[in-house]
């Protein structure tokens, strides 16, 4: 049967507590993370501070792959531009330099999710709801594992 | 024809004529094997940048007139007709679909429309299998990732065509797994001006093809929008919007983890990340405000058309029939 729209004479349309603490702190830390972005991309553009890559050199290793050998030599864009992955840019030399810089809100933007998670954690344990607790500590630690740098990621 | 349907059209030859232009300067200007798209191009430093940002731009109009996530129709294009590594353009497509999620999120939530119950189990195991099908890109080749892009587009898009969508799936009866996660709930429907309730079923094959569709967004940097909504409404019966919403939201959680895989490679270059970024948002901004006047369903059609472009372009890229 489709179509079936039913009024509901228990339940009451809206967001449960949890939603709406997740949407308030999703939004304040979306809205921040973005506008860092913006102001930390356009000092990399202006150049202030130094990037360790200047801009008009990016186009030089923008095509290339991040490993890759060439007459048995490795040509890789790490290799070719010293880059270290992992958190390397997060070192306070590094924080220096206007491209990494940049890294630091897009780091921000892919860990508001953990910090949203972390916000209802406390709901979900207060109603006893062990299941959802446990489902969202978890979910915490897939995204800390996958941001630790840990895991092996790449090296083709 | 109609103002909406010229202003449809007028921007999705913009967007093809953007790319057609692209792919033509980027054969003309040749990148070399030790040098790809790089500083022997005609094109200085910041013509790529700002050539990307207006693509994406329109890309974003397209996606959201479209109903397709943004990531979608980036990564293929970007990756077809732009001078990058395919590295960095999945690594920067993971970006683009989770910023697009987290602007969405807190309104979605919000209105009650996405559903944390839903998404939360869910979420889980797409991101986990997101960090291995990240591992997966990762590791193999460009050639062998575009061919297998190639394919998984043309394939997105039979899906797409086939799959029907249902306001209000029939939900006979809750099964046992939603019921002891309690995964049910009630949204109002402005148009009929009803409380829908709503309840899911399938339940377990539903979280087990999440585990596909999180490792493909891993592996090719798609986002996962085009599986999440058919496998939400039509598997396990979620009512239209509240799966529409929920995979919009949970694209954060799954993309978060993927994209973490690619920013620890070092597979992300702020130079294209942040004005995809920025044009994907201003795009879906615009895209939003069109939506309000116009029928979205012509526009389908052209984003379907555009999607055959970029899978036809991935795969005969991956195998080397049209470097």
């Amino acid at each position: 049967m489709e179509g079936k729209a039913i009024k509901n004479p228990v339940a009451t349309p809206g967001a449960s507590i949890e939603q709406k603490r997740y949407g308030a702190i999703l939004d304040i830390a979306m809205k921040v993370g973005l506008l860092v972005l913006v102001i930390t991309f356009i000092l990399y553009l202006v150049g202030f501070p130094k990037p360790y890559i200047p801009v008009e050199d990016v186009s030089s290793y923008w095509g290339l792959k991040l490993h890759s050998v060439v007459n048995g030599e490795e040509a890789g864009y790490l290799h070719v531009t010293g880059i270290e992955p992992g958190w390397a840019w997060a070192t306070p030399d590094n924080l220096k330099k206007s491209d990494f810089l940049t890294f630091a809100p897009i780091a921000f933007l892919a860990s508001v999710t953990v910090i949203c998670y972390l916000s209802i954690l406390p709901i979900f344990l207060k109603r006893k709801d062990y299941i959802y607790a446990a489902l969202a500590l978890t979910e915490v630690l897939v995204l800390v594992l996958a941001a630790s740098g840990f895991l092996p990621s790449g090296g083709h | 024809m109609s103002k909406k349907r010229t202003l449809f059209f007028t921007v999705a030859l913009i967007l093809l004529m953007t790319i057609f232009v692209v792919g033509m300067v980027q054969a003309a200007t040749g990148p070399t094997p030790a040098n790809p798209g790089g500083s022997d191009s005609a094109i200085p430093w910041w013509g790529w940048p700002l050539i990307l940002l207006i693509v994406t731009f329109l890309m974003g109009i397209m996606a959201v007139l479209g109903g397709v996530g943004g990531a979608v129709l980036y990564t293929p294009i970007i990756g077809g007709f732009f001078p990058f590594g395919m590295d960095f353009v999945r690594g920067a497509g993971l970006l683009v679909a989770l910023s697009g999620s987290l602007a969405a999120g807190p309104g979605l939530l919000k209105k009650g429309l996405a559903d944390l119950r839903l998404a939360i189990p869910v979420a889980l195991i797409a991101s986990t299998t997101a960090v291995m099908g990240a591992m997966v890109g990762l590791a193999l080749s460009d050639a062998v990732i575009q061919t297998a892009m190639g394919l998984a587009i043309l394939a997105i898009v039979v899906i797409m065509f086939l799959a029907k969508k249902s306001e209000y799936p029939d939900v006979q009866q809750a099964d046992k797994l939603s019921t002891i996660l309690r995964i049910s709930g009630v949204y109002h429907e402005p148009s009929s001006d009803k409380d829908i309730n709503w309840k899911i079923h399938r339940t377990i094959p539903g979280l087990i093809m999440f585990i596909g569709i999180g490792f493909m967004a891993g592996m090719f940097g798609l986002g996962a929008g085009w599986a999440n909504v058919p496998v939400l409404n039509l598997v396990m019966g979620a009512p239209l919007k509240v799966s529409v919403a929920t995979s919009k939201f949970l694209l954060a959680t799954t993309d978060t983890s993927a994209a973490w895989m690619y920013l620890n490679a070092g597979a992300v270059v702020p130079m294209i990340v942040v004005p995809s970024i920025i044009g994907i948002m201003l795009g879906s901004l615009v895209g939003v405000k069109i939506l309000a006047k116009t029928k979205p369903s012509a526009v389908r059609v052209i984003v379907l058309v555009m999607l055959i472009f970029a899978g036809l372009r991935a795969l005969l890229k991956g195998t080397g029939v049209w470097k």
